[in-house]
């Protein structure tokens, strides 16, 4: 079993601002549902166990027997999530994907719903769980369906 | 650090929690609280299919906090054996559990009509659920509360098929589809209390006094399960692979222990399925490894390709008691007999062990076509199996309300003793290595082979040269340590990384101290606590017959004796004190 497909720590990049990678779903069918990936993002980037705080979300659609629906970030150039949000607190990340400022979020949700892969939710907090494209989440994924990907920096 | 009980009363409908810290605090969680519960909840010599028997579940406090730390304990006093009643599943039970905040849950009395539980945080429901009590299959069950529950994506649902709902004595609870707790018949106990279903999830979140030793922790313990060897078998072949190795070690249960090889092995065998029936491999939460196999069986019924498709989860043990032990030759007609079973949701190796002795019965006439309503039971007749099993959960007569209540009841009511492969009334593991196998699970506290892993100490004994008493001691210190195994609940397939130490430093991470010495004792004193609650109800090592074919067949270490069995059963009780 292989459990890193890029390593992980020189892409951390720490403090916000440029983040030169971004998290892809490589191979989605090979997805087992252990939800480590979950963990992990929680783990590394709220302190927590939780699945609740994960900015990636694992969910099955009709149970274990059916499919494994892998929710990431898309990073989008030219986020519609931060483009609905009302007051700035969502703003484009360079390399694509946005970066949160909590002070300035009022929690309403049009991001949320602006988001058509819907890889924004709310933590028990009330505030937008945003993926920062670290990458911990495909360092702990066993099964090699997700990559950490070097992005173009503009 | 989590000692919230969630106790429910089906009878009245009111539930409430508790904090229970008086009990996790000394027990860890797992199988060592779910022990004092039971003590507490279960009124001494009550009938296991009355409204007085509880149903208790427990995690622990490394449950989804660190990986394969993925199970659930459930506790009952057991319809099949009289006494100590315990399972444990894995699936997304025990995460879902963890993130409603319930450290156990405790279910007593009997609803009034079919009901489910509903249990999401902190919302604790009662539903009728007299629409499905009836439907046969615990598939169609799932699919039906999923779609009217919420926590969709991520919560458990456990349910019963139509073997609890009519109480076959070794009826299991499946959950999540494709995991159960199975053997000692917690699905005809939630049968007798109206119980269909519970499903549950959670959105709790968790922290630690000190996340910067736990991440560290974590991803130590994660690169032991994931980047070592430590549990290849598992996921790879999965725990198939022992078909081929028993085999060829003769000690493989085949024809009702008639043999201890079998000349079809191969295509039955971990490897063949694997080729060409293996469809994915999936994970319980939280365990990176995925070692639940999902077969494809696609059966034509009619021409013009058309198929009916079904996905089968497999195991050793399984493909040992509906294959090698009915003489079944191969895996396809191996996956038809699992279906059906855990359509009804039947302990597949009591049910695999009860047609063995009712084949052997067949063959040598003691019993006869007008008991079985004109069924032949011969070795290998997949279709006549199949029928077989519809009567077991149907029940139309006398012999089979017997089978449906295990082959101890059944060999006393029509014979076949020395042959009815049972140990304490519960059908016997798939291992015929040595005495250390059947000694195990004589004195495992729920007569399974995952107790103390007898067979794996016969192996042992082999290659080691081990005497008695060095195959006791072994036993013995398993039987301990795997207390606290349970307790915390790693998944036994992870307990080579799950050792002493690990054991000690994942504690630590979340703020509970023990030394090596503090554990053991935990561990000794849990397994004399659940000694009390078997032998309150009736447990007596001296009363429990070893049936003779176990010393007529050519085991893994050869021909066996009974005084060995004898005498190592008397080093245990001598060296445990029980």
């Amino acid at each position: 079993m292989k459990s890193i497909s890029v390593p992980y720590a020189k892409l951390n990049v720490k403090g916000g601002g440029v983040m030169p990678a971004k998290i892809k779903v490589a191979n989605p069918n090979r997805c087992i549902g252990c939800y480590s990936c979950m963990l992990a993002c929680s783990r590394a980037n709220a302190d927590s166990v939780s699945l609740i705080d994960s900015a990636i979300d694992i969910r099955t659609s009709g149970g274990i027997e059916s499919g494994i629906g892998i929710i990431v970030c898309r990073s989008c150039i030219d986020p519609p999530c931060a483009r609905a949000c009302p007051t700035g607190a969502l703003a484009p990340r360079n390399g694509g994907g946005v970066v949160l400022n909590k002070n300035l979020c009022d929690s309403c949700g049009v991001c949320a719903d602006a988001c058509l892969p819907r890889a924004i939710h709310f933590d028990r907090a009330d505030m937008p769980v945003i993926c920062i494209h670290c990458g911990v989440c495909a360092r702990f994924c066993s099964h090699d369906v997700l990559e950490i990907r070097k992005t173009e920096v503009l | 650090m989590w000692s919230n009980v969630l106790y429910i009363d089906l009878e009245t409908g009111e539930h409430h929690t508790r904090d229970r810290h008086d009990l996790f605090d000394k027990y860890l969680g797992g199988t060592g609280v779910a022990t004092q519960l039971l003590l507490e909840e279960c009124p001494p010599g009550i009938d296991a299919l009355s409204p007085g028997n509880p149903i208790i579940f427990s995690i622990g406090p490394l449950t989804t906090i660190f990986p394969c730390v993925s199970k659930v304990v459930s506790m009952f006093k057991s319809p099949m054996t009289g006494e100590l009643g315990e399972s444990h599943a894995g699936g997304r039970l025990a995460m879902a559990m963890r993130f409603a905040g319930y450290d156990s849950i405790v279910i007593k009395g009997r609803a009034a009509k079919p009901t489910y539980l509903s249990i999401h945080d902190d919302e604790v429901k009662l539903k009728d659920a007299t629409s499905i009590w009836n439907l046969s299959s615990v598939e169609v069950t799932g699919k039906i509360l999923r779609e009217v529950e919420p926590g969709k994506g991520r919560r458990s649902i456990m349910r019963i098929g139509k073997a609890g709902v009519n109480q076959v004595r070794y009826a299991n609870v499946n959950v999540d589809t494709y995991r159960h707790f199975g053997r000692l018949g917690l699905g005809a106990v939630f049968g007798s209390k109206n119980l269909k279903a519970i499903v549950i999830s959670g959105t709790e979140e968790v922290e630690l006094p000190d996340m910067s030793a736990y991440k560290k922790m974590y991803s130590k313990l994660y690169e032991e399960v994931v980047d070592t060897e430590v549990m290849d078998k598992y996921h790879d072949l999965g725990t198939a692979a022992n078909i081929n190795v028993l085999n060829q070690l003769k000690g493989l249960p085949t024809k009702n222990l008639k043999q201890s090889h079998f000349e079809n092995a191969e295509s039955i065998s971990g490897e063949y399925f694997a080729d060409n029936l293996l469809l994915r491999k999936i994970a319980c939460s939280n365990c990176p490894i995925g070692c639940i196999h999902i077969a494809m069986l696609k059966t034509p019924f009619q021409k013009g390709h058309e198929f009916e498709v079904s996905h089968i989860s497999y195991d050793y043990e399984l493909i040992y008691s509906l294959g090698t032990n009915l003489g079944i030759t191969m895996g396809e007609d191996v996956l038809r007999l699992i279906d059906r079973c855990e359509q009804y949701g039947l302990d597949i190796m009591s049910t695999g062990g009860v047609l063995a002795w009712a084949t052997e019965m067949y063959e040598r006439d003691l019993i006869t076509p007008p008991d079985t309503l004109g069924i032949s039971l011969r070795w290998g007749d997949t279709d006549n199996y199949l029928k077989i099993i519809d009567r077991i959960v149907d029940m139309p007569n006398k012999f089979y309300k017997a089978l449906a209540k295990g082959t101890a009841v059944a060999a006393a009511e029509y014979g076949g003793k020395e042959f009815a492969l049972n140990l304490g009334r519960l059908e016997i593991a798939g291992y015929h290595t040595g005495p250390a196998s059947i000694v195990g699970q004589i004195v495992g506290v729920r007569h399974s082979h995952l107790d103390n892993g007898g067979y794996s100490i016969d192996q042992k004994a082999s290659s080691q040269q081990l005497n008695e008493e060095q195959m006791v001691d072994k036993l013995i210190y398993e039987d301990y340590w795997r207390m606290i195994n349970n307790s915390l609940v790693c998944c036994l397939f992870a307990r080579g990384v799950y050792g002493e130490q690990n054991m000690i430093d994942a504690l630590e991470c979340v703020g509970i101290k023990k030394t090596r010495d503090d554990l053991e004792a935990i561990g000794k004193e849990i397994f004399l606590a659940k000694y009390a609650f078997k032998e309150r109800e009736g447990f007596d090592m001296d009363n429990i017959s070893v049936p003779a074919r176990f010393f007529e067949t050519v085991s893994q270490l050869g021909m066996l004796k009974e005084d060995t069995v004898k005498n190592m059963l008397k080093l245990y009780r001598k060296k445990t004190g029980i």
